[in-house]
């Protein structure tokens, strides 16, 4: 098994898990400033603050709660999954035994925790093939990691249109009222600020795959679909003024951002999947050379 | 800033506000999904003493270094999946402090008003702040049955910060807050 992959890998989640991505940190210092002084919001901020400073010192963990730990992996045709599996999962087993992740793997029918973040779907992989026509670039192979937490986890939620509830239409206000009620019923519980990944269509599966996938986007990118653009720029401008805040303890700073993709669908389904991300929102790539040398961070 | 020391007392525990911001020395003791499911069902009795402790919604990362246990990140975790019991909880066992993140429900802020308990919010994903204030592990419980995220921790601390979100009085700020964005969002609509 390739040592210097499974040295990467290693590495990939130990920054993962101990540093915010550039545009996240700056994203919520931003976000304090924002925020009255002696205000219950701004003490939930310098502590958020405090505490990004002392997990990158001590490349200790964000967040107790590692979370599941998800593989977005693009090799080059003719690259070895097995190998690429296997290496990172040797890696996880390492982390977690260093600290850097928690244990987080639990047998849903036993209840015993597998005690090295192994199992049936843990660690989860996707795996796409690079440009169908490879050039030097395109030997090297990018990983992306997310880690996220069951608290926020638990504030993903799918919609199913026309909601009768939300008085939501198959139609883009349909989906607005869905994003907003779906922050409106996190209130704190997913540590706001939150960030928002979204799929409007596909089935209740792709969908929720779909808007998972829409985490790995750096929240200061622009959407190249004019309409979700848009939508992204309203639900965020409407959720900021709901005074949820940080914590839900009140405050100017709800949504940290709100990344929408869209799926073809069935015509009898039309689902808006939503995941929910805390406001640690633990993304980080690399790129990897044919020997699995980390040549460049991706955020 | 109020410092919350033992021992702690019907009395102090019910002078506390919505609000009030304050800091913890003593022990607390880390209690979960597992635990709390245990209790309810009877599958293991309690085996540390609660009465008049502080209890913290918490799966810490801990690791063993040179046969002591090392404390590596220790946030709060989401409360209201404990709301179903903790009522039993704080009835049966004394607690007159429930630390966690995202606030509890109407029966939780029952008990805090009939038994004299609060409720105190740290701040989620602050696992360093936090863990630097943890200054021994006294013990682990039930480790074997449940596994180290869903163990009973026992942790000394000194100067764990916490907000007050609800109180013995029958405030809970988690209400407010609820009520007032979805006025807000009812607004926005219009």
């Amino acid at each position: 098994m390739p040592e210097k992959l499974k040295s990467s890998l290693l590495e990939l989640i130990q920054r993962t898990s101990s540093e915010l991505p550039k545009d996240v940190e700056a994203s919520i210092r931003r976000a304090v400033s924002h925020e009255k002084v002696g205000s219950r919001a701004r003490y939930a901020f310098d502590i958020i603050c405090e505490n990004l400073e002392l997990a990158k010192k001590a490349k200790q963990p964000i967040c107790q709660d590692t979370g599941s730990i998800l593989f977005f992996v693009k090799a080059p045709i003719g690259s070895n999954q097995h190998e690429f599996e296997a290496a990172a999962c040797e890696a996880v087993k390492e982390a977690t035994a260093y600290g850097y992740l928690r244990q987080n793997s639990v047998d849903s029918l036993t209840g015993k925790n597998s005690g090295n973040n192994l199992g049936p779907g843990n660690p989860y992989f996707h795996f796409e093939q690079n440009a169908k026509t490879p050039t030097r670039q395109h030997a090297n192979t990018s990983v992306r990691l997310i880690l996220k937490g069951g608290g926020c986890e638990n504030c993903g939620t799918q919609y199913s249109l026309p909601d009768k509830r939300l008085d939501a239409q198959r139609n883009m206000d349909g989906v607005s009222k869905c994003l907003l009620d779906a922050v409106l019923q996190a209130q704190g519980k997913g540590c706001a600020p939150g960030i928002l990944g979204v799929c409007v269509g596909g089935d209740r599966a792709t969908g929720y795959m779909h808007s998972k996938e829409q985490l790995l986007r750096p929240l200061d990118d622009k959407n190249p679909n004019p309409e979700l653009a848009k939508m992204e720029g309203d639900v965020m401008d409407k959720a900021n003024k709901l005074f949820i805040g940080p914590m839900g303890f009140g405050g100017e700073c709800t949504l940290l951002g709100c990344k929408i993709g869209a799926l073809n669908r069935v015509p009898a389904s039309f689902f808006v999947s939503i995941s929910y991300m805390c406001w640690a929102d633990r993304r980080q790539g690399a790129e990897l050379d044919e020997e699995g040398k980390i040549v460049k961070w991706l955020y | 800033m109020a410092l919350l020391t033992p021992p702690f007392t019907e009395e102090k525990i019910r002078s506390l506000k919505v609000g009030d911001m304050v800091e913890i020395s003593g022990v607390l003791f880390t209690a979960r999904d597992a635990v709390h499911q245990c209790l309810h069902s009877g599958k293991y009795p309690l085996p540390c003493n609660w009465k008049d402790a502080i209890i913290y919604h918490c799966g810490p990362v801990v690791i063993k270094d040179g046969g002591k246990w090392i404390v590596k990140a220790a946030g709060p975790t989401t409360s209201i999946r404990e709301e179903p019991y903790e009522y039993d909880v704080i009835k049966n066992f004394g607690v007159r402090g429930v630390i966690g993140k995202g606030g509890m429900g109407a029966k939780t802020l029952q008990a805090c008003k009939e038994f004299g308990c609060v409720y105190l919010h740290a701040i989620g994903g602050a696992a360093q702040v936090y863990a630097q204030k943890i200054t021994n592990v006294n013990g682990v419980y039930l480790y074997d049955e449940v596994g180290s995220p869903e163990a009973i921790w026992e942790f000394q601390v000194k100067d764990f910060p916490a907000v007050v979100t609800m109180d013995s009085n029958g405030n809970s700020l988690h209400e407010e807050i609820l009520k007032l964005s979805s006025e807000r969002l009812t607004h926005l609509r219009t």
